[in-house]
């Protein structure tokens, strides 16, 4: 069944099951590797992409539903968004492998928080786990990039 | 500054490693990979030695030869070579080596990542690989230029002679291949470094990890590579009885269904196709002799075990009678569970298996082992198997392993085809290495003044290096079961006698971020804070007060610094104590916490604040760490290792089990395996390094078992309860 939906601004269509989540129609249909496989069941948030400009987890949402729609992916984060060159400023990523979760995910907080709070950043964040342990740098590099333009 | 580390030791351990690449040689093939120096061969380069390519358009290359799995070597390592190449740290680039003799790692005795061994291995070899190259392109220019080799001029990447003469290290790399390899290759005193303790060095891979373009294993594509999901035994050690391939055959896109040494695999043109058709196969398992093996077996078994003597790793005086002169003396029992590695990129391999050789792409810290085990598994020669390290989206030991390498080399051969096999989350989970699980007793006598006079530790919990390097395992001691406390540092003149109990209870245990110094040093510091309460001291003070200052030469820590450690941790102590404001008056349900230990010769005090709640939830308010860790090679991510140790030590500690039922792992996802998430790490972290320019520590490891300790002091402080039996769960921590 083909699938017409939109990737970081470009109309694309997939032919693939309906069911299939949007995390591997990235990843293996499209060849889009910036969205991360970690757990298959929306519980670490390696593989948060935003839909319409919203989180969602990759993993749990299946294609046949963003027919239509606008998913941007780390790729479509540009390179120059200020959410990653807070990131960079501040060395954030070690293993680096949630760190594009980690981004999209602060990039829709930013979106519509202006300036979160510790509370804001805890309660928005705790979704992406990340085993590296680059909390402190993941939470100084919001706070950062609120503060660019 | 003293020089802390010693010779002699360190030549033990490499005895004793000496034994883990013998067992490595036993018909283990090295490629002898790059030669010492090498010019163009046609690749646009040339190689003044295996560590560093010079491009003809200049660009220079430096080889990593460790796993970067976020502890930095792809920075920290190119930092010591390009110290005395003289090149900008800027303008380099870096590859990931193959197997390679030339690139054994002299502390573990393999090409291996572990151990916190990367940079104190790399210290002094690279900086030379780096000092020599430079002397071979000052030697080709000098020979150009018919000037003395001493009135040129090594500086980014250019030489300079007399008289404004000028060439570039490309322009002169082909012969400087040539030139003869240097035999004394003086270093740079620290007071000249410009690269190394840099503190506005960048991480080398930020860019890429940041774009989401850093190739991690998962992110691997081959021609005509189809994506293989698999279904494992869930009881350890099961295997595939019967399978029914009807349905998945039947599935749009899959490409085969193969039987392998552990499973059934579905390989397809998606990974979702395959996971689906994976599911339909109906499985009939032959569980095995761990089917009736549950958590309460396992304690009981464990329990009978530390009912036998143990091997004496450490003894001194006789402690019988130091124990029956004591004043007082306490007792007390800990219990660590297993806990699993969970890196954040689920298990991976993608391996392309023909007749004639095979290519296996893979996120691994052991890449040495690979031909070896893949040529055991396929049928081929070592000498056929071309390994290719990626990106590692986490290590922490799980990577040691090579076992989901040989699956997706066993999956290959039987498909015919390259195939990526990915493992889910669950499979992960439930196909792990864990950390031992273990219990530990201690007895001390206390003199009349609390002070230690005797110390009896009796340790029982299974041994990884049974499994991985039987031959480093010796008259019933694994040298990577006592590390974290046959170094004790504590005086007791009375006697003590430490022993070792291995007992294996059929879970496959592997080594895991500090290995059994979360076994260990986690029991023992929790203990000598139970001691100080007895003595009714200040823990900080107490710990000071019984240090070892003298001569002691522990026999089996090889990754420690194997001599006396006392004036480095009083140090740390006492800074400790005022960096933290120690004994500050706090509100109730709130406490402070100490531990010490010294481990791969880094020394780290760290003083915790939690709050404990009445139903005994605990919050992490503050955590003050003070570490000498020698030279830091990149101070940034040196800090950067501490907060990452301190993480995944939380999580151990406060949430980590991994339990048995009808011989599998219960636990399968982040929902039942919880781990720190950014709401519960600490709310203040400071971190402290010693300024030091001895030989550097290692940093990827140590804090990961102080903090928990830490933690379970602060709990005391806070509610009066000693949590013996970890995880903290409020359970355990009312149990104490």
């Amino acid at each position: 069944m083909k699938i017409a939906f939109q990737v970081n601004g470009k109309r694309t269509s997939v032919d693939v099951a309906p069911d299939t989540p949007l995390l591997w129609v990235l990843r293996d249909t499209l060849g889009m590797t910036g969205t991360k496989f970690g757990c298959g069941k929306a519980l670490c948030g390696a593989c948060t992409v935003h839909l319409n400009g919203m989180a969602v987890r990759s993993c749990q949402t299946q294609i046949g539903s963003v027919a239509g729609q606008k998913v941007t992916t780390i790729e479509g984060l540009g390179g120059d968004h200020r959410v990653q060159r807070a990131w960079m400023a501040l060395d954030v990523p070690q293993c680096g492998y949630c760190q594009p979760g980690q981004m999209m995910s602060a990039s829709a907080l930013l979106a519509m928080n202006k300036n979160p709070s510790d509370q804001d950043i805890d309660a928005f964040m705790s979704g992406n786990i990340c085993r590296c342990g680059t909390y402190p740098r993941i939470r100084a590099a919001i706070k950062a990039a609120a503060k660019m333009s | 500054m003293e020089n802390i580390v010693k010779n002699e030791t360190r030549r033990d351990f490499l005895k004793v490693s000496g034994t883990v690449a013998g067992g490595l040689a036993l018909g283990f093939y090295l490629p002898n990979g790059p030669k010492v120096a090498q010019a163009d061969g046609g690749g646009g380069y040339a190689s003044p030695n295996a560590w560093v390519r010079i491009g003809l358009d200049n660009v220079v290359t430096i080889m990593v030869a460790r796993s970067e799995m976020g502890q930095d070597v792809y920075t920290s390592m190119p930092m010591l070579v390009a110290e005395e190449l003289e090149v900008d740290m800027d303008k380099i680039k870096v590859e990931f080596a193959p197997p390679a003799e030339v690139y054994i790692n002299a502390l573990l005795g393999g090409q291996l990542t572990g151990g916190s061994t990367s940079v104190r291995d790399a210290w002094e070899k690279l900086r030379k690989a780096g000092a020599s190259a430079r002397m071979m392109l000052v030697a080709a220019a000098a020979d150009d230029w018919g000037v003395a080799a001493d009135s040129c001029k090594a500086s980014d990447g250019v030489v300079t002679g007399p008289g404004g003469k000028r060439a570039t290290y490309g322009a002169l790399a082909a012969k400087a291949a040539q030139m003869e390899v240097p035999k004394d290759v003086p270093l740079k005193p620290s007071s000249q470094f410009k690269v190394v303790g840099n503190v506005r060095q960048k991480r080398l891979d930020t860019a890429a990890k940041v774009r989401g373009t850093a190739q991690f294993g998962i992110d691997t594509r081959i021609p005509g590579m189809g994506y293989a999901a698999v279904i494992m035994a869930p009881m350890i050690g099961g295997k595939v009885a019967s399978y029914d391939d009807a349905r998945a055959k039947n599935f749009p896109g899959v490409k085969a269904v193969v039987q392998y040494s552990r499973g059934v695999a579905v390989v397809a043109d998606d990974y979702w196709t395959a996971k689906k058709a994976v599911a339909t196969l109906n499985v009939r398992w032959d569980a095995g002799k761990m089917a009736a093996v549950d958590q309460r077996s396992i304690w009981k078994g464990l329990e009978e075990a530390s009912q036998q003597p143990g091997a004496v790793f450490r003894e001194h005086g006789d402690v019988d009678a130091g124990m029956a002169g004591a004043a007082k003396t306490i007792t007390s029992e800990y219990r660590l569970p297993f806990v699993s590695h969970s890196p954040m990129e689920p298990q991976n391999t993608t391996a392309d298996v023909r007749a004639d050789k095979a290519i296996i792409i893979t996120p691994t810290q052991f890449q040495q082992l690979i031909p070896h085990v893949v040529a055991g598994a396929t049928g081929l020669k070592p000498e056929q198997v071309e390994v290719q390290t990626t990106f590692l989206g986490g290590g922490f030991g799980r990577r040691v392993e090579v076992d989901y390498a040989i699956d997706a080399a066993e999956i290959s051969k039987a498909a015919g085809m390259p195939v990526k096999m990915v493992w889910s989350r669950e499979d992960d989970m439930t196909h792990d290495s864990y950390r031992p699980a273990g219990i530990f007793k201690f007895s001390a006598g206390l003199d009349s003044a609390g002070k230690l006079s005797a110390f009896r530790f009796h340790s029982t919990s299974p041994s990884i290096s049974a499994r991985l390097f039987p031959s480093i395992v010796k008259d019933g001691i694994d040298p990577f079961a006592v590390e974290g406390i046959d170094n004790f540092p504590y005086v007791a003149d009375g006697g003590m006698r430490f022993t070792y109990q291995m007992h294996d209870t059929g879970v496959t245990v592997g080594y895991w971020r500090a290995v059994s110094h979360n076994l260990n040093a986690v029991a023992l510091e929790s203990f000598i804070d139970e001691m100080a309460t007895a003595a009714g001291k200040d823990p900080i003070q107490y710990r000071i007060d019984m240090l070892d200052m003298g001569s002691t030469k522990h026999q089996w820590s090889g990754l420690s610094a194997g001599v006396p450690v006392g004036a480095r941790m009083k140090r740390a102590l006492e800074q400790v104590r005022q960096k933290s404001n120690w004994g500050k008056k706090m509100p109730a349900g709130r406490g402070q916490g100490v531990a010490v230990m010294e481990g791969y010769n880094t020394v780290i005090a760290m003083v915790v604040e939690v709050t404990v709640s009445d139903s005994y939830d605990v919050q992490i308010d503050k955590v003050t760490s003070v570490v000498d860790a020698g030279t830091l090679i990149h101070p940034d991510q040196a800090l950067a290792q501490m907060q990452s140790c301190i993480n995944f030590g939380q999580s151990a500690c406060m949430w980590g089990e991994i339990t048995i039922k009808d011989g599998g792992v219960e636990q399968n996802n982040f929902d039942t395996f919880r781990v720190a998430r950014i709401n519960e790490a600490p709310k203040e972290l400071n971190i402290h390094f010693i300024k030091s320019d001895t030989v550097p520590g290692g940093l990827g490891e140590p804090g990961t078992a102080v903090v928990q300790p830490a933690i379970a002091n602060a709990i005391f402080a806070a509610s009066g309860k000693r949590p013996r039996t970890l995880p903290f769960t409020p359970e355990n921590i009312k149990a104490g």
